[in-house]
């Protein structure tokens, strides 16, 4: 397998530690689970989306663990600007805030909260299961043009993660960089659903509900490949991460980082440990030989 | 990982433990360690996390929709279960326990497993004293009321400090937050915070470690997948007692 060098990597305005992120919604409710999180070999971590307003999420059940996945159905639930409190012991630290909102005034309004606070923002267009929020917006290029927009003249690094439940996500990468993002991360969850056959109804209280882990893999990796042909935008792969040759295999698509977060949950928060064991070594080469060789 | 869509269980027995707080029986068992929890679904309302207070049974105090929905429930009507998870109690050879409130529904199935020798019991009334019965045959049971109806009166901290804690090998604590931290304090001042256990109790979404709504500071330990049962070694300089999370995130103090 290839192994890469080791060294602080710059992507879209932000330095990180290593490629290896952890993925909005998970364990970024608080600053000490990011800490940690950073703690336990993440090269940066982004935290849970952050929204206008104090939201509970879905009535429960929230998450149904599948074979090769996790169906989730959180409902955007985040303590709206009282987050910032969460951010103070972080310092300098590679702290990516996921923020939300139901229009540009909106995302500018949220985004100015954090402005000197976090490292970037990353903007959540493309939650599947929040109405109004989310992939509501992200599958209108017009939407995400301006709401990208609102954010990226505040200054910050811009960072647009996409969904990928449209008919063509390069469109929706296009307007991204057209309102001036400086990263695409790809992909967030897939709109999925299951049913008890038991109890006779959906298992997440939402009914629908997003698809994450291992099943949705070639999915991202599919994205991810098409977003590089497209655009050149640098790009964070998400989707189902789980070892160091999906890491790989992720930048021979074009990725030049990637998020992770379902492994989380099999693997448990020294995951990151161990893909970094699998992926570095001194004598690794320089990941740009790599990122995006399987084009052409 | 394995699928774990929530289980369909089938009440059987609905039994009435106190004025606030009632026992579902269920028509299946789960294997599971003493302090472990389940995620209580109640179809339509809400999923809950809840300790499992005998292999086939949840003991329950009315407090939000998922609890006071359940209290509508009749026997044959259905629930779904996930789990159980978590990190239960560490087993000792002589235990003390310590329960305040519902909080003595994990302390049941950990008393039936032979290795409490004294079970400190405390209630704000006698007749909000749980599982006096069925402990006592498991136990040295000791018994506090706030209001001094049943036992000594007073808090269960007050009996902690009658009983000589050196013939004990570990202690295990479950029960209202303010009263688990003036038990951590007494623990602590006499050199046993690392051999005694607190179960916690926070907002939890997902309950297998993933979401981060139950992490608690300043360490981010998650209450669902490095608890719920946790050492006072590892808690003592926590928020535990001080302050806790609502499901937006926002905190909220104690």
């Amino acid at each position: 397998m290839v192994v890469l060098r080791t060294e602080p990597v710059t992507i879209g305005g932000v330095t990180l530690n290593n490629h290896l992120l952890l993925a909005a919604g998970v364990l970024g409710t608080t600053g000490a689970s990011l800490s940690r999180v950073l703690a336990c070999g993440a090269g940066g971590v982004v935290t849970k989306s952050i929204g206008p307003q104090p939201k509970d999420g879905h009535a429960g059940p929230c998450i149904a663990l599948l074979d090769d996945g996790i169906l989730n159905a959180m409902g955007l639930p985040n303590p709206s600007r009282e987050f910032t409190g969460e951010l103070s012991g972080l310092g300098s630290k590679p702290v990516i805030v996921s923020i939300f909102g139901g229009d540009p005034e909106e995302f500018a309004e949220v985004a100015g909260w954090f402005k000197g606070m976090a490292a970037g923002l990353e903007l959540n267009l493309s939650c599947p299961h929040a109405e109004g929020y989310g992939a509501s917006i992200g599958v209108d290029p017009d939407l995400v043009e301006k709401c990208t927009r609102a954010v990226s003249t505040l200054g910050m690094p811009t960072w647009v993660k996409l969904t990928p439940n449209v008919t063509d996500i390069t469109a929706i990468g296009k307007a991204a960089e057209r309102g001036g993002a400086s990263a695409i991360v790809a992909v967030n969850t897939v709109k999925a659903m299951r049913i008890s056959t038991a109890l006779r109804r959906p298992v997440l209280g939402n009914r629908y509900g997003g698809l994450s882990g291992e099943a949705i893999f070639p999915v991202a990796v599919r994205c991810v490949y098409e977003l590089y042909e497209a655009c050149s935008l640098p790009i964070i792969g998400c989707g189902g991460i789980s070892s160091a040759d999906n890491v790989i295999e992720m930048m021979m698509a074009g990725a030049c980082a990637v998020e992770i977060g379902s492994a989380v949950q099999k693997h448990d928060i020294t995951v990151f440990e161990t893909i970094k064991n699998d992926l570095y070594a001194k004598k690794g080469i320089d990941p740009a030989e790599i990122i995006g060789c399987a084009h052409g | 990982m394995d699928e774990q869509l929530p289980v369909q269980v089938t009440l059987t027995e609905i039994k009435t433990e106190t004025p606030s707080v009632k026992t579902f029986f269920f028509d299946r068992t789960f294997a599971f360690e003493p302090g472990q929890f389940v995620m209580v679904w109640v179809p339509g309302v809400d999923e809950v996390p809840m300790a499992l207070s005998s292999p086939n049974s949840v003991t329950v105090q009315k407090a939000g929709d998922a609890t006071g929905a359940m209290f509508d429930l009749r026997v044959g009507m259905g629930l779904g279960i996930r789990g159980p998870y978590g990190k239960g109690f560490t087993r000792g050879e002589k235990m003390l326990a310590i329960g305040g409130g519902v909080g003595a529904a994990p302390l049941l199935p950990l008393a039936r497993s032979d290795c409490v020798m004294t079970l400190l019991l405390g209630a704000r009334t006698e007749k909000e004293l749980l599982f006096v019965d069925q402990l006592d045959e498991s136990t040295d049971v000791i018994i506090a009321t706030d209001d001094g109806s049943l036992g000594q009166h007073g808090y269960v901290t007050d009996l902690f400090k009658e009983i000589n804690p050196a013939v004990y090998d570990r202690i295990a604590v479950c029960g209202p937050e303010p009263m688990m931290r003036a038990v951590l304090a007494a623990v602590d001042t006499i050199g046993f915070a690392a051999k005694t256990e607190f179960s916690l109790h926070r907002y939890m979404k997902c309950g297998v470690g993933i979401c981060g709504s139950c992490c608690i500071d300043h360490e981010g330990l998650r209450v669902c997948r490095d608890g719920p049962v946790f050492s006072g070694e590892q808690i003592k300089k926590s928020e535990f007692g001080h302050y806790t999370r609502d499901a937006s995130g926002r905190k909220k103090k104690i």
